[in-house]
């Protein structure tokens, strides 16, 4: 498969989060659009190891090149779990505050 | 045109429908929902290419553990009809004007570069096997792995010292 079929459809992804987290006004769908974003990087991630893993098994056969980049990937998702369990709190601890998780009522770092 | 080509089509499509409708519907709920989703075709993705340890981990952790911990805070708070009362319409155009303004950019930019001559394997490779990612993971990467277990005690203090009533 080309790489370049992975590389859009990851930008596409990865936009569709843009335009989420820009338009949307709910902190939790904020929330979600920004996991979006991370997984749409992490696919970019794994077709870019197996295109590196293709270029370097011609040479030598037992190589193991681009096995770091899924190990990054599976970092990347351990951070990310722990990532939406801080940020998940603070959400709750928004909602029990101000009753609301819109995030437009969050602006008292403005005045 | 073979079953792998099929595939790839099928799940990038059911990826950007899913990835589309978490932006577009109301409901919270919904968009958790379609999210599941976009996460199952992404690992689809992941089988296609032979990354068969991240397939499983992208569904365990994020289609299994995270989104169950969405919807359990969705329904916590019970948020599961209205949101977002006020409408701001140019709010909206802008926000869409300037991610697909971020999305033409980067296509623009990339369409003509060399990589476009490069595949990405599919099907075969055992690097993203289990085998290997072991044997990586565990003696190149043993500290970063070591670490990530302090990150994920103080992600927990942290969860519990910020959700404590005080």
């Amino acid at each position: 498969m080309p790489i370049n079929y992975y590389i859009f459809l990851s930008i596409a992804l990865f936009c569709i989060g843009v335009v989420g987290v820009l338009t949307r006004r709910n902190a939790i769908i904020v929330f979600m659009c920004i996991e979006l974003m991370l997984n749409a990087v992490n696919l970019l991630l794994v077709a870019f190891s197996k295109m590196h893993y293709m270029s370097s098994v011609l040479v030598n056969p037992a190589s193991t090149a681009g096995a770091d980049a899924q190990i990054f990937v599976f970092f990347i998702m351990v951070v990310a779990a722990a990532e939406v369990s801080v940020g998940l709190a603070i959400i709750v601890m928004m909602y029990r505050n101000i009753h609301s998780v819109d995030i437009n009522f969050l602006n008292r770092l403005k005045h | 045109m073979g079953i792998t080509v099929v595939l790839f089509w099928f799940l990038t499509a059911l990826a950007i429908l899913s990835a589309l409708m978490v932006v577009v519907s109301k409901n919270p709920v919904h968009s958790v929902l379609w999210l599941i989703a976009v996460f199952f075709a992404i690992s689809g993705h992941y089988i296609i290419l032979n990354a068969q340890f991240l397939a499983i981990v992208n569904l365990i952790v994020y289609a299994g553990a995270i989104m169950v911990l969405f919807l359990f805070v969705i329904m916590l708070m019970n948020l599961n009809s209205d949101t977002e009362p006020q409408k701001n319409r140019w709010l909206k155009i802008a926000g869409g004007l300037a991610g697909g303004c971020l999305f033409l950019v980067i296509i623009a930019g990339l369409k003509e570069t060399e990589m476009k001559l490069q595949v990405a394997q599919v099907k075969t490779g055992d690097i993203g096997l289990i085998e290997n990612l072991g044997m990586v993971l565990f003696k190149d990467y043993v500290l970063p792995f070591e670490i990530s277990s302090v990150l994920f005690l103080s992600a927990m203090v942290g969860a519990v010292v910020i959700g404590k009533k005080d």
